[in-house]
């Protein structure tokens, strides 16, 4: 775990990224833009009309106004997991790129720190084109909202330590199926995204609340609507304590992996 | 001349396989220097212990007469590598490729421009450079590997089979390059299935099996002590031939439906032979490093 060789050369490996990203950024921008049109239209305006409105923090809170936040917080976990899994899988594997970055003087830390922090920085970006639609629809509390940015980078680190850790154990890129299901998904799900954590019988409300997504959920939501309190510190707190742990364990598991 | 690598001992093993076993050698300054072997002899792994890519187990490893651990960063700035498998950037063109990879060196941007339009032009790659790598035949990709190794202005050059799977125009294209290189003055080493390769490449080269160099010298050295002058080979011979042979004390191999004679004094045994034992055919011909590699090393197939 001791002696990471780190400068801040690591910016190479994610200006490589990013590079890569501005040759594609008309499709990339797709996802984030539509998706939130999509759920607020499916959940929001169909479901909505059965659910009304429900109540948030002790106030009545509209039901797309309850959802919009959760749906960028779920962007958060998909993108930077998903780009530390199958992204990185496929430049660590088909395309040899990080082979090629340890024949110049980066070092494997430089090269995962890079790619983390990539995986952090699509976070942003989605959450960034996210809001501006969910602008649009009037369900975002400026300038509370913009808190959103750091929280999409802190969640984005958090989820993208998770990402590479998958990477530095899986056989093959299909095997990275598996923390899909058995851990992305059910959080997509249960993590007081699309309904209240307290409509959950009492034991899974407490497992809920050991999930990284509950607490992005918890802070998306309370800096979209405006409504911060002090409890959003332990959220905070929670998924700093997340990177802290799930980042040399990301970086040791990559060492394993590629340098044998 | 002062010595670029100097490795002593160097030791790798897998688990139980050892993949390189207490090998030693020198390269100096402006040699070009190959490391020969059938697959599986250990080349790769030593090559790769030699850029820091993999770890050594034991041995000591002198670059640029530094000791390497702990120098590996100031040290793999001096270093080009072509590594064998193709590990360009299919996300990127040409220019980018090699801009990307500037980057990774630190070299400064007023200076990136002016070396990727020389190394283009170099590696015969002007014209290509916005094209995507994924559209590149073989023989380009081979050679804008190249130009990427020497993006950094290395000291030494490291070549893992840099012509495999090229065709013969792709492949004279590329020792060329490696032939003005070397005119520079740059230390090469490197790696190689092609015997006529190692052959036109390499100053000095060794032979390595199993781990362990068995023999070390300049090409020309290695067959006239290995293998000698000339090389006949019988095509189907018969049974008194081998008895001839063995009365005169000549050294041979026998394939089977083929002897393969070795001779200093080739052409007076050719003349011996064509009368009464060439029945189906006969071929005096310079003996050469593949005679040297599959004396030492066996005819054997190793996976």
């Amino acid at each position: 775990m001791i002696g990471f060789n780190i400068s801040k050369r690591f910016i190479r490996v994610w200006q490589r990224n990013l590079r890569v990203y501005k040759k594609t950024w008309k499709i990339s921008f797709v996802p984030p833009l539509l998706e939130p049109l999509f759920y607020l239209a499916a959940f929001g305006v169909g479901l909505g009309g059965l659910v009304g409105v429900l109540s948030y923090g002790g106030k009545a809170t509209a039901y797309t106004a309850y959802i919009a936040p959760a749906l960028i917080a779920i962007n958060i976990m998909q993108s930077s997991f998903f780009e530390n899994t199958f992204g990185s899988f496929v430049r660590m594997y088909y395309q040899k790129t990080f082979d090629a970055m340890l024949a110049t003087p980066l070092t494997i830390e430089e090269i995962i720190t890079g790619e983390i922090l990539w995986g952090a920085t699509k976070a942003v970006i989605g959450t960034a084109l996210m809001m501006i639609i969910i602008t649009c629809f009037g369900l975002l509390h400026f300038p509370d909202a913009l808190l959103l940015l750091p929280v999409a980078f802190l969640g984005g680190l958090a989820f993208a330590c998770a990402g590479m850790v998958c990477t530095s154990i899986v056989p093959t890129i299909e095997t990275l199926n598996l923390p899909i299901f058995l851990f992305i998904t059910p959080m997509f799900l249960f993590s007081g995204t699309f309904f209240p954590l307290g409509n959950l019988p009492g034991w899974a409300q407490l497992f809920a609340k050991t999930l990284p997504l509950t607490h992005l959920v918890e802070l998306c939501r309370a800096f979209a609507l405006g409504r911060l309190s002090w409890s959003n510190l332990i959220a905070i707190a929670y998924l700093t304590i997340w990177y802290l742990i799930t980042f040399p364990i990301a970086i040791t598991g990559m060492r394993r992996r590629l340098v044998r | 001349m002062a010595a670029i690598i100097e490795v002593e001992n160097l030791r790798k093993s897998y688990g139980s396989a050892v993949a390189v076993d207490g090998i030693s050698f020198t390269v100096q300054a402006g040699e070009c220097f190959g490391l020969l072997g059938p697959n599986g002899a250990g080349k790769t792994t030593t090559i790769r212990m030699l850029y820091g890519f993999t770890p050594r187990e034991s041995g000591r490893l002198r670059l640029f007469g530094t000791d390497c651990d702990g120098a590996w960063r100031s040290i793999k700035a001096k270093i080009g590598v072509c590594q064998q498998e193709d590990n360009l950037d299919p996300d990127l063109s040409v220019r980018q490729n090699l801009e990307t990879f500037a980057a990774y060196f630190n070299i400064p941007s007023n200076l990136v421009n002016d070396r990727v339009m020389s190394l283009l032009q170099f590696t015969a790659l002007e014209g290509r450079e916005h094209a995507n790598v994924m559209e590149l035949s073989g023989g380009l990709k081979r050679r804008l590997v190249l130009a990427r190794a020497l993006l950094n202005e290395p000291q030494l050059l490291i070549l893992d089979e840099p012509t495999s799977g090229l065709d013969p125009q792709s492949r004279h294209q590329l020792w060329s390059r490696l032939d003005d290189l070397k005119q520079r003055g740059l230390t090469t080493l490197l790696t190689t299935h092609y015997m006529d390769e190692a052959q036109r490449l390499c100053d000095r080269l060794i032979i390595m099996d199993q781990g362990k160099i068995l023999i070390e010298g300049a090409p020309l050295d290695l067959i006239q002590e290995h293998v000698g002058k000339s090389v006949i080979e019988v095509i189907a011979p018969c049974s008194e031939l081998r008895q001839v042979l063995k009365e005169k004390g000549v050294a041979y191999e026998d394939v089977g439906q083929r002897l393969i004679i070795y001779s200093n004094d080739g052409e007076s045994l050719y003349r011996d032979l064509l009368g009464e034992h060439c029945r189906e055919g006969c071929m005096l011909r310079p003996a050469t490093l593949e005679d040297v590699f599959l004396r030492l090393t066996g005819r054997e197939l190793r996976e």
